[in-house]
């Protein structure tokens, strides 16, 4: 902002001119550090290989149709087996995320200093590893299967539940908590009176978007020997059958069509 | 009956809210206290129940001295001092009968609270209440649903059902229209009659501190300027309390205090 008298008028801009030149600066850095990674990528880049990646993605399209439609009889316990590792998942997520959430919103979190430290470290070491790599620790520790899915979910989320969990936490009303510590409420009674109701539907909204993740991630966790439909996956590429992966893949897409219909369904149904 | 001597607050930022304050209110008088935002109404009755914690000095609640109790013996003090909020506080999310009874909190255990199965007696007084202000059909409306003038006359409730001896009362109509400021001031003073309960409330309006309330209270930057009778407060003290102003329309409307309808009228062509 910047108003400048040129005579009687008074003249206003929106930066000053050395605003507008840093900002002119800025962008130019901007493109010439873009340009400059693009070539870094393309030198390392055998391009014969791109050149060609039209006709290879039609060779693998054409060997993918028509999908194997009988294979279908035997993926609907797979199918199965993939929902209940994300709904499993997602409620012992939600369990053990509860208390953290409390635990590390700043209002009401018993020690700043002590205790909120902690319950982040929890929420950032959850969040850092991805479901896929906490399967692929589990199944050397507890031996594949289905467990192995759920419990690597369970971490995953935990963090993701608390974090969004603890912001709700933070963004409540204070006045309405006030209002209930002014009764001589104790502490308990204030979280079950003040502040779970206004975190409520917070709550179940974080935990049906995080299930509908969940559908998601828990189709590759049977790639690591970790349950669930990947296990399909992962033998149908090894024996490079191309007809059965498309069937995984359209079952894959369907399934997570209906998860996504139910979680916006229930969503709307609770705010 | 609540004895305040000395009563000091400065806050971390340094500001000082109130610079010891000495008031004595006997059983069963309602005092209005008026000034300026930022005077240090909030504040001085926060720190009769200890929402806010005094720096310095005594407050004492027939005898009990308030400022030195532990968390246990201030939750039962707290009991006996009701309180009212500007924006009402409800729980929004709970429904009408879940915030009066939360006025019952510092009585039952939390097993009790949490499955809300208070004593009979509790929920009987919580219908005769509701039928006093008139709400008794609203009890399974969630309080998200009731007007501004129906949340109040629910805070009210709620305040009552502590059994308290003392009101503490926040800005009680500063969000809602004039008619129906009227209607909750009237309350609050009839049900203190009725209740023989002390009450402070603060409260912006002069107009209707002068009407309803037997003392009044002038505060200006944390000290206690004018203590006396609504007649008494003159262009002068008004000016001392709120700065220079042009305060005879102001008076005018106190002497026309027995004729309702005018001062509606002239309430109406003010806004």
């Amino acid at each position: 902002m910047s108003a400048k008298q040129q005579g009687e008028l008074k003249v206003w801009q929106r930066r000053t001119p050395i605003q507008h030149w840093l900002n002119w600066a800025g962008w130019f850095i901007a493109v010439a550090i873009f340009v400059y990674c693009w070539q870094l990528v393309s030198d390392k880049t055998v391009w014969m290989f791109v050149w060609d990646a039209p006709s290879q993605a039609s060779d693998m399209a054409s060997r993918m149709v028509p999908p194997k439609w009988s294979y279908m009889s035997s993926l609907w316990r797979p199918v199965w087996d993939t929902i209940n590792i994300a709904t499993l998942g997602t409620m012992m997520a939600v369990v053990m995320a509860f208390p953290v959430a409390f635990l590390a919103a700043r209002n009401t979190t018993p020690s700043v200093r002590f205790v909120r430290p902690v319950a982040l470290f929890i929420i950032v070491s959850s969040r850092s590893i991805n479901s896929l790599l906490w399967a692929l620790m589990l199944v050397s520790i507890i031996g594949p299967g289905i467990l192995a899915g759920v419990i690597a979910i369970g971490l995953r989320s935990i963090g993701f539940c608390a974090k969004l969990l603890y912001e709700a936490i933070e963004e409540i009303d204070e006045s309405q908590v006030e209002a209930i510590v002014a009764t001589g409420a104790s502490g308990t009674q204030i979280l079950n009176f003040g502040i779970v109701p206004q975190i409520l539907p917070a709550f179940a909204g974080i935990s049906v978007f995080r299930w509908d993740i969940n559908i998601r991630e828990s189709t590759v966790l049977g790639l690591v020997g970790a349950g669930g439909i990947g296990l399909q996956l992962n033998a149908s590429i090894n024996t490079v059958s191309w007809t059965q992966v498309s069937v995984i893949l359209l079952v894959i897409l369907a399934t997570v069509i209906v998860s996504e219909w139910v979680s916006a369904r229930v969503r709307h149904a609770i705010i | 009956m609540l004895r305040i001597d000395n009563l000091t607050k400065r806050y971390k930022t340094g500001d000082t809210a109130l610079k010891s304050v000495d008031l004595e209110i006997p059983r069963g008088q309602v005092l209005a206290l008026i000034g300026p935002s930022g005077a240090g109404k909030s504040t001085l009755i926060r720190c009769v129940n200890r929402l806010v914690e005094p720096t310095e000095g005594k407050v004492s609640l027939d005898g009990l001295e308030l400022t030195t109790l532990g968390t246990g013996e201030l939750r039962r003090a707290r009991r006996r001092m009701g309180m009212i909020f500007q924006e009402y506080a409800l729980v929004e999310r709970l429904s009408v009968m879940e915030n009066v009874l939360s006025g019952r909190l510092g009585y039952v255990s939390f097993w009790r609270s949490f499955t809300r199965r208070f004593p009979q007696e509790d929920v009987t007084e919580a219908y005769r209440l509701l039928e006093r202000v008139g709400l008794d059909h609203m009890a399974d409306k969630r309080a998200d649903e009731l007007s501004g003038g129906q949340r109040q006359r629910v805070g009210i409730c709620r305040a009552l059902i502590q059994d308290p001896a003392l009101l503490l009362v926040d800005e009680p109509t500063a969000s809602l229209d004039p008619k129906t400021s009227r209607q909750i001031m009237r309350l609050i003073c009839e049900l203190c009659a009725e209740r023989d309960l002390a009450a402070i409330i603060n409260i912006h309006d002069v107009l209707l501190a002068q009407m309803f309330a037997r003392r009044i209270v002038g505060l200006q930057l944390g000290e206690i300027v004018y203590d006396g009778d609504p007649d008494g407060l003159t262009a002068d003290k008004l000016t001392l309390i709120y700065g220079e102003e042009d305060w005879e329309a102001t008076i005018e409307k106190v002497d026309d205090e027995d004729d309702e309808s005018s001062v509606e009228a002239e309430l109406e062509a003010a806004l």
